[in-house]
């Protein structure tokens, strides 16, 4: 009787086990098969680069920006030399000008105090006393007596 | 025969190496992190050391092992690096177990036996999830890849007997979590 009760023991201990590895089983088919289905939708999925193609329109934008700043900068400078260059031709011609006035004051000076020296000179040869005529003429040129 | 045309077929042997096992070793790396960009990123890293290393391959064991050992070092380094950055805010890409159980084969079976392999099929992930990497490895190339012991003792480069008693603990946590649903 005792030894009956242990046999159907260890038989429903076996019928256990094998439950539960026909279960292990099962399970580690399930799992395999789900491991291979996602990784050949992985694998075979169609790739999308959108990451590429965004770095692509944004260094594309940049480059353009730097070509536009780089444009305007020529331009920009271009123009600003002209205007530079032809500031100081202005100036140039300006000073030459002025410089031009002074030598043509100064000249007209020089020919005013030329006039005013030879009026002097007159006036005061003819403000000579003719009672000194005698006098006058006893000294040299060269101041001696 | 000429440098040139040796050149030329060993070209032509690694094409057909990598056409034949690259599938495979991105399954493997994508059961290992669930991550299907950072498993595209390694296959690729695999493959571009094993076109490096290829002049040295002497075929002392088969192509596939040696590509596999190649991956299983690299995920390595991959993970060994993730914890020296533990500090800085990394966005991770893995799946949840949710996700990952999502996949199953379409099959004949009924929406009932679907829902059933599904909760198994999540089960089995979050065994997994538990398993020490070294377990997972194992586990993995043993249960998914179906690997001979031999091949998978030359890929991770440990014993038969260790690899024996990894994935005797790994089957041991599959059967508990199984065990414990119930």
């Amino acid at each position: 009787m005792t030894k009956d009760f242990k046999d159907e023991r260890e038989g429903l201990k076996e019928q256990t086990v094998d439950a539960q590895d026909a279960e292990l089983d099962e399970a580690l088919r399930d799992f395999k098969s789900s491991v291979y289905a996602w990784s050949d939708a992985a694998y075979f999925r169609p790739r999308v680069v959108t990451r590429e193609v965004r770095g692509r329109n944004w260094r594309l934008a940049t480059g353009w920006a730097l070509g536009c700043v780089l444009a305007a900068g020529s331009v920009s400078g271009g123009l600003y030399e002209r205007h530079h260059r032809r500031e100081m031709e202005k100036m140039a011609a300006e000073q030459r000008a002025a410089e031009q006035r002074l030598r043509e004051q100064q000249a007209k000076a020089a020919i005013s105090d030329e006039a005013l020296l030879a009026d002097v000179d007159s006036a005061v040869s003819r403000q000579v006393p003719s009672a000194m005529e005698p006098l006058a003429q006893l000294m040299s040129d060269d101041g001696t007596k | 025969m000429t440098m040139a045309t040796a050149d030329e077929i060993a070209a032509q042997e690694f094409t057909r190496v990598v056409e034949r096992h690259r599938p495979q070793i991105f399954r493997f790396l994508l059961s290992s992190t669930r991550d299907v960009d950072l498993a595209e990123t390694l296959t690729q890293e695999c493959l571009l050391k094993a076109h490096r290393n290829w002049g040295s391959f002497r075929g002392e064991s088969s192509a596939m092992t040696w590509l596999m050992r190649i991956a299983i070092n690299l995920q390595k380094d991959h993970w060994r690096n993730r914890r020296m950055q533990f500090w800085r805010t990394t966005r991770t890409n893995s799946v949840d177990l949710d996700e990952a159980s999502e996949w199953l084969p379409s099959g004949e079976s009924s929406v009932e036996q679907q829902l059933l392999a599904r909760e198994r099929v999540k089960q089995v992930w979050k065994a997994v999830e538990g398993l020490s990497e070294r377990q997972r490895t194992v586990f993995l190339l043993r249960y998914v890849e179906e690997q001979e012991l031999s091949a998978i003792a030359a890929a991770t480069g440990l014993s038969e007997g260790t690899v024996k008693a990894h994935l005797s603990r790994a089957v041991a946590r599959v059967r508990l979590e199984l065990g414990g649903k119930r």
